[in-house]
């Protein structure tokens, strides 16, 4: 039988002609009754925020779109998307390292992942931005103190943003690397098989086969990692980077408006948030084509239950 | 080029302590089909994975279309080939599997224009219209841009067929093809198989289907316990068994 779509008021359809007994849907009194209850308390909720003369609302508003607010949401916004670009990179080639049937390979992969996880990341980004009291110059060159090449002064390489980018992308990737294992453990070994027999090794068989179907598995968490990094980033406050967090405390250490410049710096995560949350729901329905139940290009009926 | 499209002379090949194959003996003529049967745990799939290379084989003698697979010949001796060498070499054979692995984030048409395009590097338009083909040939033109998971285990396995046979192999492995579908859906993939014999190819079928052994087949080859037990033309093996294993495995399957 052809399913109907069911209307917005949540109502079967009436009986379809022909049809002798009609269906009387299941009415759910109890849920309908809590449901009023808790959008009554959340109105109220939100009114008495509202009205709060406390809250200043007004200094909210100005501080909103501040240049210091808007650079600091910029700089979060950098900070976040090089981070994790680096992260993800670094992390599928740490996946495929750990995976790697040479044990030497492997190893030298859980043992990046061992300590960038084991360690705090203030501490990490501490000690990158004080690297220059560990090795002033940075050079490349052999091993064990052989001939080696200059490349700078590490306090003029090492600035606070590279310190920030280093800790941030390098710590991501461990975690990246876990997520990413996962996911390539999760697709079947007949892929492998399938690919290999087809001709494909390496490159090929991991870009066009592997990686693409991880990717379901891979995004939930990413998206996850991604948010965590968003306010994460914060944590470069220590290495005097003025990002949103920072900018904001920098405001109301003078003005004392507090609560005010705390809630502008939390309207614009929140903001950034959602927008990569609906990215990721992009994405996941870009890389959960093939694996639904549901046919495509039939877009679900938005039924009024439930919201 | 003469001589056997397969020859496998004492392979063996064992996981870990335990030994799998215990030197196969078997030889594929060019463009006959040898159907391999067997009681499960035999070592035919573990057979079929070495005649591509998807495992190595520990000992003996394995050509495929005159080449020793996974080894090259220089200087007297047998050198392990590099993975991008084995790759090449896996050309030879299509292969087509019991659960069909075709890839579920492509469409139809993409799981058989992948490995053409990207292995082969030929013309993307050249390969698709190869492709459409192929899929009139398997009886399902009109389902090029479904995805895998849309279609039925039957139609599965016809596009698992056409993906390897966009390769342009010389020779076909299939491990049991239509032991994961429902009975209804045998026929329709067993009809495509016959006629891929009757264009001539080259095909080594591991099977439950004694019928098709019967009809299609120009050797069936019994294996048990890693060894081949008894070969020869199906009316001999099939019908008339000399070795005792055969006779109760038949008696079992029949
Ligand atoms: N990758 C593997 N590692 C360890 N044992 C395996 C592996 N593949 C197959 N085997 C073992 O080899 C034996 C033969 O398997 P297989 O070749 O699949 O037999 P058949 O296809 O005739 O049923 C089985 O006992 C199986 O457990
Ligand atoms: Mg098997």
């Amino acid at each position: 039988m052809q399913k109907q779509p069911v209307p917005d008021t949540g109502q079967i359809p009436s009986t379809v002609p022909g049809d002798s007994i009609e269906v009387v849907p299941l009415r759910h009194p109890v849920r309908l009754a809590l449901a009023v209850v808790l959008v009554l308390v959340a109105a109220s909720a939100l009114w008495d925020v509202a009205v709060n003369q406390r809250y200043h609302w007004d200094v909210v508003v100005s501080y909103l779109f501040a240049p210091q607010i808007l650079t600091g949401a910029g700089l979060t916004l950098v900070l976040t998307a090089v981070s994790m670009t680096v992260g993800v990179i670094l992390g599928t080639v740490l996946a495929i390292m750990r995976l790697s049937a040479n044990p030497i390979v492997s190893t030298i992969s859980r043992g990046y992942i061992w300590f960038f996880r084991g360690t705090p990341l203030l501490v990490q980004l501490i000690f990158w931005y004080n690297i220059a009291a560990l090795y002033p110059v940075l050079s490349l060159g052999l091993p064990f103190g052989g001939p080696s090449v200059a490349i700078g002064s590490a306090n003029v390489l090492i600035t606070p943003l590279t310190a920030a980018l280093l800790g941030l992308s390098l710590n991501e990737a461990a975690y990246m690397a876990e997520i990413i294992r996962g996911g390539i453990g999760s697709v079947d070994r007949g892929q492998h098989d399938a690919a290999r027999a087809l001709g494909m090794n390496g490159t090929t068989l991991m870009l066009r086969v592997i990686l693409p179907q991880a990717m379901r598995v891979v995004l939930p968490p990413t998206g996850n990692q991604v948010i965590s990094m968003l306010k994460g980033t914060s944590l470069v406050s220590v290495l005097a980077i003025s990002d949103l967090l920072y900018s904001a405390q920098i405001i109301y250490a003078t003005n004392y408006q507090t609560i005010p410049l705390l809630i502008v710096a939390s309207l614009w995560y929140l903001l950034m948030t959602t927008v990569l949350t609906f990215f990721q729901n992009k994405l996941e329905r870009r890389y959960g084509r093939g694996f639904d139940a549901a046919p495509r290009r039939v877009r679900r009926p938005r039924t009024g239950a439930a919201r | 080029m003469s001589g056997a499209m397969v020859e496998a002379l004492g392979v063996r090949k064992s996981f870990g302590s335990t030994e799998i194959l215990k030197g196969i003996d078997l030889t594929v003529e060019r463009g006959s089909v040898t159907s391999l049967i067997g009681p499960s745990g035999s070592g035919k799939t573990t057979f079929l994975r070495c005649i591509n290379h998807l495992e190595k084989v520990d000992a003996g003698r394995l050509s495929v279309d005159g080449q020793t697979v996974g080894y090259e010949e220089r200087g007297g001796r047998l050198h392990e080939m590099k993975e991008r060498q084995t790759a090449r070499q896996r050309l030879n054979a299509g292969m087509v599997f019991q659960r069909f692995n075709l890839f579920p984030h492509m469409t139809v048409l993409e799981n058989i224009v992948e490995a053409p395009t990207r292995v082969l590097r030929r013309p993307r338009d050249e390969v698709s219209a190869e492709a459409q083909v192929l899929l009139d040939r398997v009886g399902l033109g009109n389902r090029g841009h479904s995805y895998p998971q849309e279609l039925s285990g039957g139609q599965q396995q016809r596009i698992a067929i056409a993906r390897a046979l966009a390769m342009k192999p010389k020779l076909m492995l299939f491990d049991e093809p239509t032991s994961a579908l429902d009975p209804e859906l045998v026929g329709e993939v067993l009809d495509v198989m016959k006629s891929l014999a009757e264009a001539g190819m080259t095909m080594v079928v591991v099977t439950h289907e004694l019928g098709f052994a019967r009809q299609v087949c120009d050797q069936v080859v019994f294996m048990d316990g890693g060894v081949v037990v008894e070969s020869g033309a199906p009316a001999d093996v099939l019908d008339a068994p000399k070795e005792e294993r055969t006779q109760a495995f038949l008696s079992k399957v029949l």
